[in-house]
C-alpha cells in the first residue's frame, strides 16, 4: 500500500491541492491517487485539485474518467499541467486550465528550448467558443475560429476558415507575424502588442492577411499571391 | 424494447430547453410512445410545473438515489398520456447529490420498458450538465437566434464532440421570421452557419407557449398553434419520420391571424 500511494504526490499550493505523477504507468497512479482520496474522505471534500502530469500522453478519455471519478469523490480537477503537446491539447478542450498560479521556471524554459522557429501546430477541425490553443510556434487550422475561441501562437497563423474569435500572432513579441485566413472579421486581433478591434465583417469574404505595416499599425489586406 | 436517451440542453440558461423537454415529451406520448422525463435541473426544478405535475410530487430523483424510495415509486403519471412519466428534481438538494454514474444506472433501468427517456439538463457546463450528459444516446441542443446564446450553444458542442458524444442536433427556438426579414435577427442559415450541426426544428416564437407553460399544459397540446406544431414535427423526426420544414418565411401577422381564424394550421 506504501509503494502504491508514493506513486502520487499531493502536497497544498495555493489554489487548493497540486498531485504529482511520475511516470509509472497512468492507470496505476490513478488509482493510487483515487485510494489516498479514499483514505482521508474528509480532507478531501470539496478540495479543488491541480494535477502535474508531467510527461504523461493524456487522451480526453483518461482525463474524463478521473474528472467524473474525482467528481464522485466531491473533488473538482481544474487544472492539468504537462509537457505533452498532445496532453495540453486535451485539457484545453475539456476547459481545464494549463497552469497554475506557481510557475516552473526551469521546465518552461527547457521546454521553450525543444521548439524551433518552424514548428506549427496543425489542428484539423472548427475551434468553438470556449477553446484556447496556446502554442510556442506557428498554427494551422482546417476549419473556423468561432466566436469566443481563441489562439495565441509565438508564430503566424493561418486558417483555411473563417476567423470570427480572437488571434494573437507573435504573441512574444514577434513583429514580423502575420494572420491569414480565408475570411478574417474577426472581432480581435494581436500581433506581438498590437492590437486591432473589430475588422469590418465584409459580405462576400476574401482571403485576407493582417501584419503590422511600416508605420506600425496592425493592418489587413485582402491576399494577393507574392505580398510576402 | 430499448429506450433511446436523449438529453436536451443548451449551455445559456432561459432559451426554452424544459419547454422543449415538456412538449418532445408531451408529443411523442401523444404518438404513442413510452416516455420518461427526467428533470436533471437539482435544486431548480421547473419540468413539473410546465407539465402541471406539481402537486403530485411524493419521491423526487435524489431519493431515488439514495435508497429511500424505488424508482417506480418517483415516477409521476401525466394527467392525460398514461405513458408519460416524469422524475422529477430534488428543490432541497443541490447538483452534488448526483453523480454521472447514478444518472447511467437509473436510465438503464428505464431502458427495457420504454421508448424515449429525455433528460432535461439545467444551464451551464458544470457538474448537472454533466450528470445530464452521462447516459445520452443522442444531445439535443436548444439554442435562441441571438448571438450570446449561440455563443453558448458553440461551447457546448465543443464539449460535447471533445467527450465525444457524437454531434448534437439544433433545435432553434423562438425564432421570429418577422425580425429576421429586417435583418434584425440572426436567421436560421446564421445560426447553423456558425455551429456547423445538423438542425432537428426551427420553432417560431408563439405566445400561447408562455400560456401552456403557466397553465402546465404544453403548447403541443393546442392543434392551432405554430409553435405546438413544431414541436410535434420535431417529435416525429426523433422517431425517425422524414417531416418537411415548415415555412416560417411566408407567414405574417395579419395572414396567421386569418389562418388561426379560419381554424386552419
Amino acid at each position: 500500500m506504501e509503494q502504491i500511494t508514493s506513486l502520487v504526490q499531493i502536497k497544498g499550493i495555493r489554489d487548493g491541492l497540486l498531485a504529482t505523477f511520475t511516470e509509472a504507468p497512468w492507470d496505476d497512479q490513478r488509482i493510487a491517487l483515487l485510494a489516498q482520496i479514499d483514505e482521508r474522505p474528509a480532507f478531501f471534500q470539496g478540495a479543488r485539485l491541480a494535477m502535474d502530469v508531467g510527461l504523461q500522453v493524456l487522451k480526453v478519455n483518461d482525463l474524463v474518467d478521473l474528472r467524473d471519478q474525482l467528481s464522485e469523490r466531491n473533488v473538482v480537477m481544474w487544472a492539468v499541467v504537462g509537457e505533452s503537446p498532445t496532453t495540453n491539447q486535451t485539457s484545453q478542450l475539456l476547459g481545464l486550465a494549463t497552469r497554475i498560479s506557481k510557475p516552473r521556471p526551469e521546465e518552461q524554459r527547457q521546454f521553450a528550448n525543444t521548439i524551433s522557429d518552424d514548428t506549427a501546430l496543425f489542428i484539423n477541425k472548427t475551434l468553438r467558443s470556449g477553446t484556447r490553443v496556446e502554442y510556442p510556434g506557428h498554427v494551422v487550422v482546417m476549419g473556423d475560429v468561432n466566436p469566443g475561441a481563441e489562439i495565441v501562437a509565438e508564430g503566424n497563423v493561418i486558417v483555411w476558415g473563417r476567423v470570427r474569435g480572437m488571434i494573437h500572432a507573435g504573441a512574444k513579441g514577434n513583429r514580423s507575424a502575420f494572420i491569414c485566413a480565408l475570411d478574417l472579421s474577426a472581432n480581435q486581433l494581436r500581433i506581438a502588442d498590437e492590437i486591432s478591434a473589430m475588422l469590418k465583417p465584409q459580405k462576400d469574404s476574401k482571403p485576407e492577411i493582417a501584419s503590422i505595416n511600416s508605420e506600425g499599425r496592425l493592418q489587413a489586406e485582402l491576399w494577393h499571391s507574392g505580398i510576402s | 424494447m430499448t429506450a433511446q436517451v436523449i438529453t436536451v440542453t443548451s449551455g445559456k440558461g432561459g432559451v426554452g430547453k424544459t419547454t422543449a423537454v415538456a412538449n418532445l415529451a408531451t408529443a411523442l406520448a401523444a404518438d404513442g410512445r413510452k416516455v420518461v422525463c427526467i428533470d436533471g435541473d437539482i435544486g431548480l426544478r421547473n419540468l413539473d410545473v410546465i407539465l402541471g405535475l406539481e402537486n403530485r410530487i411524493v419521491y423526487d430523483i435524489v431519493d431515488v438515489i439514495e435508497g429511500r424510495c424505488k424508482l417506480k415509486q418517483a415516477m409521476i403519471r401525466d394527467k392525460h398520456y398514461p405513458d408519460l412519466y416524469l422524475i422529477p428534481a430534488a428543490q432541497t438538494r443541490d447538483k452534488n447529490a448526483v453523480s454521472p454514474s447514478d444518472m447511467i444506472r437509473i436510465c438503464k433501468e428505464l431502458r427495457p420498458d420504454y421508448d424515449f427517456v429525455i433528460i432535461d439538463s439545467p444551464a451551464g457546463i458544470e457538474r448537472g450538465f454533466r450528470n445530464s450528459i452521462a447516459a445520452a444516446d443522442r444531445v439535443l441542443i436548444v439554442t435562441n437566434p441571438e448571438v450570446s446564446a449561440v455563443r453558448d450553444a458553440d461551447r457546448v458542442v465543443g464539449i460535447l464532440e471533445a467527450e465525444e458524444k457524437g454531434t448534437p442536433s439544433l433545435i432553434l427556438n423562438r425564432l421570429n421570421p418577422a425580425l429576421v426579414r429586417n435583418n434584425d435577427m440572426l436567421s436560421a442559415e446564421d445560426v447553423l452557419d456558425l455551429l456547423g450541426i445538423q438542425l432537428i426544428g426551427v420553432v417560431p416564437e408563439d405566445e400561447a407557449v408562455i400560456i401552456g407553460s403557466n397553465r402546465g399544459s404544453p403548447v403541443v397540446t393546442d392543434p392551432r398553434s405554430r409553435a405546438g406544431q413544431a414541436f410535434r414535427n420535431i417529435a416525429k423526426r426523433l422517431q425517425g419520420q422524414d417531416v418537411p420544414f415548415m415555412d416560417l418565411e411566408q407567414q405574417n401577422a395579419i395572414w396567421s391571424a386569418l389562418q388561426r381564424l379560419t381554424g386552419r394550421k
